[in-house]
């Protein structure tokens, strides 16, 4: 394939791309790049659930725990053992992957939604752990002194350069994500979330396909993690209660479900929706996720990316049904 | 342990295993009628107990607190079903579960805005002087919970057997279709549902708040428990949802029991989950499943 051909193809992602990546040169303000470096860590966690919610039909209330995995993962490792931080992150991924296996192989054999449930528990076990297990965790005073990820003597403390780094495994991933729902693994993801017994009897281990993107959302979920202590260098349990999970969930379904982009959108919405709402009172933007959740899958199940289909759809309601043209009834 | 002490462990493991009872019950009156797992069934735990300590505290008697905490919540059950559940009806059911579990975000925050974040008493039902039955002394709080809970899984049984609103929900349960073609309501049907579930499962959390304090917070946990119960017992068999509430109810006490180590109560909390993992593990169906679970 050629690169104009390459590029056309892929005009969306690398105009993004292009976007995130060169944001830092024109935003001096400092609060307004930690935004935008929180974005690129929720996008990560929000890729792999969305994957999970859109393409396997499967949701999951215990993702906050796969985040702690990897912030606490990396935390302890590097400032109680003095491990690499690369090593560290690598480490605590493979254990969120091992302990989605755990989670996902006895309740993804079976129809229905038992994940969801097993996972809020296990989202209550891990916040449960991280507040009594006070020799590895410190409890409720939390870890400090976590330090910067470094390569040789490139510092990723600095907001510019962690900023880079961030986005650009961020938009690794979100390649990934893309590439997936378009390869074979995609397709068969899909039909097993619409027809699961068809999906079944054409050849798809359908449970296989659907523990292999847990697992593959949990990692992200973990990497997420990681990154995000390197940059805030201090970690307590508050940050992972069940209720974050919920706002995870609410972040992939206000982006839109089903759409590997509505991770993107819903991820920059939700960390700046709340900037603004925290001018009134911080504890209304739980009872707004909330609702939000509801109002979305009421009235607009495609969630923000699926608004573009809205001016069709009105057209299609006040025009009369016979001056439509034949492929659109 | 001694004797006593074992049946001590095992009274206040009833006295649990009862709340978790009422809200397995809870979660299945709904998964019956609409294949739904209600993740806001803990919240209807949480406001039954805040809104009698409420009620309570204006001055109501406790018989009274209860009996309005009970109706105030199911009708709760039934706005939400109107509001939220009803237009996603015919929607999959990934999108109505992401409903229920907004609802519960939602009404978790309005509880924590309107009670604040403390954990508020209720006074037991009659008194705290323990009873001694076989030389351990049990509260008579237990034995409140106990009698309220059975006279309500007797009274829930009476209705679905012997009148015909309750035959007209089980007929939905067994076939909407075929019960939708004899002329039964099946959205009256879910609208019931919705209301009984919300209703039984704040009477549980107004006879509990007497023994654990009640926060805005508590309810996920509960839900939790309750559906590890509706697990044990098999999803969808209301005996089963009760007895699977005790027996956790039972484990989770003996555990407390059994463990030595200083705060093994708060590794009580993973005895469900571990519970839920092995029972779906081993027998998705349930100790006493009747439904068959389908594997794919």
């Amino acid at each position: 394939m050629g690169i104009v051909a390459y590029a056309r193809k892929h005009a969306a992602f690398l105009a993004f791309s292009a976007v995130a990546m060169c944001a830092p040169l024109f935003i001096g303000n400092k609060y307004y790049l930690s935004i935008l470096a929180f974005t690129a860590t929720r996008l990560m966690v929000a890729l792999g659930l969305n994957l999970l919610m859109g393409q396997a039909g499967q949701v999951s209330l215990g993702h906050a725990a796969f985040v702690a995995i990897g912030a606490y993962g990396s935390a302890v490792m590097t400032t109680r053992w003095s491990v690499n931080p690369w090593l560290a992150m690598l480490v605590a991924a493979l254990l969120a992957a091992g302990v989605a296996a755990i989670l996902g192989v006895p309740t993804l054999k079976l129809r229905g939604h038992y994940l969801a449930m097993a996972t809020l528990g296990f989202g209550e076990i891990v916040f449960i752990l991280l507040v009594q297990l006070k020799g590895l965790t410190l409890g409720t005073d939390g870890i400090s002194g976590i330090p910067s990820l470094t390569i040789g003597s490139l510092d990723f403390g600095r907001p510019r350069a962690y900023h880079w780094l961030a986005w650009g495994v961020a938009l690794l991933m979100l390649r990934m994500s893309l590439n997936l729902v378009d390869s074979r693994v995609g397709r068969s993801l899909r039909a097993l979330d619409r027809a699961e017994i068809a999906a079944l009897s054409l050849g798809v281990n359908t449970s296989f396909r659907k523990v292999q993107v847990f697992v593959v959302s949990a990692v992200f979920a973990s990497v997420a993690g990681s990154f995000y202590v390197h940059y805030i260098h201090y970690i307590s349990p508050d940050s992972f209660s069940v209720t974050f999970s919920v706002v995870l969930v609410t972040t992939v379904v206000l982006g839109g479900l089903g759409n590997v982009w509505g991770a993107v959108w819903g991820s920059i919405f939700m960390l700046f929706l709340p900037e603004y709402l925290k001018r009134f009172n911080q504890d209304y933007t739980n009872l707004v996720f909330g609702l939000m959740l509801i109002v979305v899958m009421i009235f607009l199940p495609g969630g923000l990316v699926g608004l573009r289909h809205v001016p069709a759809r009105l057209r299609r309601r006040f025009t009369p049904p016979d001056a439509l043209p034949a492929e659109d009834t | 342990m001694s004797f006593d002490q074992f049946l001590q462990y095992i009274s206040s493991g009833i006295t649990s295993g009862s709340i978790y009872a009422l809200t397995a019950l809870g979660f299945t009156l709904i998964y019956n009628s609409t294949d739904i797992i209600n993740f806001a069934q803990g919240e209807f735990v949480m406001l039954g107990g805040l809104v009698a300590i409420s009620m309570h505290e204006w001055g109501a008697p406790l018989p009274l607190a209860f009996l309005v905490a009970v109706a105030l919540v199911g009708i709760v059950g039934v706005i939400f079903e109107q509001l939220a559940i009803r237009p996603l009806l015919s929607a999959g059911v990934l999108a109505q579960i992401i409903v229920t579990i907004g609802a519960s975000l939602a009404i978790r925050t309005v509880a924590m805005l309107i009670w604040g974040r403390e954990s508020l008493p209720l006074p037991p039902f009659s008194g705290d002087s323990p009873i001694v039955i076989l030389g351990a002394s049990i509260l008579p709080q237990t034995l409140w919970v106990l009698g309220l809970t059975l006279v309500i899984v007797v009274a829930l049984q009476l209705f679905y057997r012997r009148t015909l609103t309750g035959k007209a929900v089980r007929a939905c349960s067994v076939n909407p279709t075929a019960a939708r073609l004899m002329g039964i309501s099946y959205s009256r049907v879910v609208l019931l549902s919705f209301g009984l579930s919300a209703a039984i499962s704040a009477a549980g959390g107004v006879m509990i708040t007497p023994v654990s304090f009640m926060s805005y917070s508590a309810g996920a946990l509960i839900g939790l428990k309750g559906f590890a119960a509706c697990i044990l017992g098999g999803l969808g068999n209301p005996v089963g949802a009760v007895a699977g509430g005790l027996i956790l109810g039972i484990l989770e006490a003996l555990t407390v029991g059994f463990l030595p180590f200083s705060g093994s109560s708060g590794y009580k909390d993973g005895v469900a989950f571990l519970i839920l993992l092995v029972i779906l593990f081993a027998r998705p169906q349930g100790l006493f499943g009747r439904r068959t679970v389908e594997k794919v």
